[in-house]
């Protein structure tokens, strides 16, 4: 059979997913097992023990200074800028999409200024929040929105400008205005797209919100894992990273079964 | 003869390109023309000229004796080959759309009492369609033929002074293109229609239509193909405003079958 005909049944493709990553997990303590061997105290392939302790330290002590836990504390102030900055960036795509998308004089007048903004690297820009935002919460957030909207506005700008032609003139048999177009045409059909665009732009945000958090916090998942850096401190690391990794991915598949509960017929089927 | 629609000395040009040239055409109340010719001969053009997505380079387009704008209305109702439904808006949705416009233009849709009456006008077009069992079903669930009853439903529902259909039956398999022929032949007499129907369907058109017009270049310049636009080269009535005999219209499939 053709590899491009050879379809894996739901247990095969468990099978196959999970294959590789566990393999991964066996070579890591393979390693880490022999390292320890030579060398008890080598931090750089921390045990599973290790990580454990670690984290519970965080999960459990209160930080003798904030009085908080660490672990949580961070989290949550990770997810805040997280959420504001992507929320900042949906409602941006959301309103200047459609508008760019639908209104040809707004296109004209906006859409070269923001392509302008898309092709500045965000991360170029830390200076300026900085600067002008000051090191509190704002910057991050701002940094975060400005990284990750432009994209956003432009792909939902797309999508609506690509519909039918056909519809668009359908409804303008029906009565409809400019307004009730976009309310009623071009808004539904931009919502899958508004989601499928927040989960490719959580890539790029994490990666903003843990540069934002490296270069200048007190507190969040990026920056607790630039201050161990410095004691090497993999034992804490690793779990760090893992627990974004996890969280990213609740986020996704949050996304994507909204999309397919309140936007059925964007999926196939329209059941 | 009352003319309807009026066509005076209009011309279509893209710079240099003529696609249509001095095409005059009077279509009466009631009238089913059917307008044929080959691909590239400009009847999708003469199509959006009166549906008004597109304005004449030269001449005057006159409905009911008033200049047309430019601009899709309410007055005349249109049916695309494709993508002519809304593919997010369930059965019963699209229809009503058309009722809650003229009615909502801030909020763009009805509540209440004032949306149940709108259903219950939307549910009535779409039983003379046919498509009353599929009231909540969205398009991509149902078949070519029953998304384009659904279009031609959403179209009547404004009582469109015109009814533009743009080759409305060329993706539909034979057995299903009959039905609708029976159906548009039955609303177009119920409904007293005025219809102009582009398509490449030479048998289709003589059997709908009331008057053909085939569209083609009278002259052709090997050296420049693009200098001389097509215009009406046959236009033939082949029977009056008084209504054929009906032929008898199939049963909708059931909504079963999407395809």
């Amino acid at each position: 059979m053709r590899w491009i005909n050879w379809h894996l049944s739901r247990r095969d493709r468990l099978i196959a997913g999970g294959a590789p990553i566990l393999l991964l997990l066996v070579f890591y303590l393979i390693t880490a097992v022999q390292r320890h061997a030579a060398n008890p105290s080598d931090k750089i392939f921390p045990l599973p023990s290790g990580m454990a302790k670690a984290i519970t330290d965080l999960l459990t002590t209160p930080d003798p200074l904030s009085g908080n836990l660490v672990f949580w504390a961070d989290t949550f102030a990770s997810l805040q800028r997280l959420g504001l900055g992507l929320g900042i960036a949906t409602l941006f795509a959301l309103i200047l999409g459609l508008l760019i998308g639908a209104l040809p004089p707004v296109r004209a007048a906006l859409s070269p200024l923001v392509t302008g903004i898309a092709v500045i690297p965000p991360i170029a820009l830390l200076p300026i929040l900085f600067i002008a935002l000051g090191l509190g919460e704002t910057s991050k957030v701002v940094l975060i929105a400005i990284g990750v909207a432009p994209v956003m506005v432009r792909d939902i700008a797309a999508h609506v400008g690509s519909l039918p032609r056909e519809q668009i003139i359908k409804a303008e048999t029906l009565g409809a205005n400019s307004w009730q177009i976009i309310a009623r045409v071009a808004l539904p059909q931009a919502m899958p797209r508004l989601l499928q665009a927040i989960r490719l732009a959580l890539g790029p945000a994490w990666v903003f919100l843990i540069s934002a958090e490296a270069v200048a916090s007190d507190i969040g998942l990026g920056y607790r894992i630039f201050l161990v850096r410095r004691y090497l401190s993999m034992d804490v690391i690793i779990p760090y990273v893992a627990w974004i990794a996890l969280l990213a991915i609740l986020m996704d598949v949050t996304l994507a079964a909204i999309s397919k509960r309140a936007f059925p017929w964007a999926h196939g089927d329209g059941r | 003869m009352n003319a309807l629609l009026q066509l005076k000395n209009v011309w279509v040009e893209y710079g240099d390109k003529v696609v249509l040239e001095k095409v005059n055409l009077q279509v009466a109340e009631g009238a089913f023309l059917s307008i044929i010719g080959p691909s590239g001969a400009g009847k999708s053009s003469l199509l959006r000229l009166i549906l008004g997505q597109e304005a004449p380079t030269r001449g005057k387009i006159l409905l009911d004796g008033e200049p047309l704008t430019p601009q899709c209305g309410p007055d005349r109702g249109v049916v695309f080959q494709r993508y002519s439904v809304f593919p997010h808006m369930t059965v019963l949705g699209n229809v009503t759309f058309g009722l809650e416009c003229p009615a909502a233009p801030f909020a763009a849709r009805l509540f209440g009492a004032a949306r149940r009456k709108a259903e219950a006008q939307a549910t009535e077009m779409l039983e003379a369609v046919g498509l009353a069992d599929s009231l909540h079903l969205y398009p991509a669930q149902m078949s070519g033929g029953m998304q384009q009853r659904l279009a031609i439903a959403q179209a009547l529902i404004k009582r469109p002074r015109i009814l533009l259909l743009d080759e409305p039956f060329g993706a539909l398999d034979p057995g299903i293109r009959a039905d609708m022929h029976g159906l548009i032949t039955r609303l177009w007499r119920d409904y007293a229609l005025t219809v102009v129907m582009v398509t490449h369907d030479i048998k289709e058109a003589f059997t709908l239509g009331t008057r053909v017009l085939a569209l083609d270049k009278r002259r052709h310049d090997p050296h420049a193909p693009h200098r001389y636009g097509a215009t009406a080269v046959y236009d033939l009535p082949l029977r009056g405003p008084p209504v054929p005999a009906p032929e008898p219209e199939a049963a909708p499939q059931p909504a079963t079958a999407a395809s």
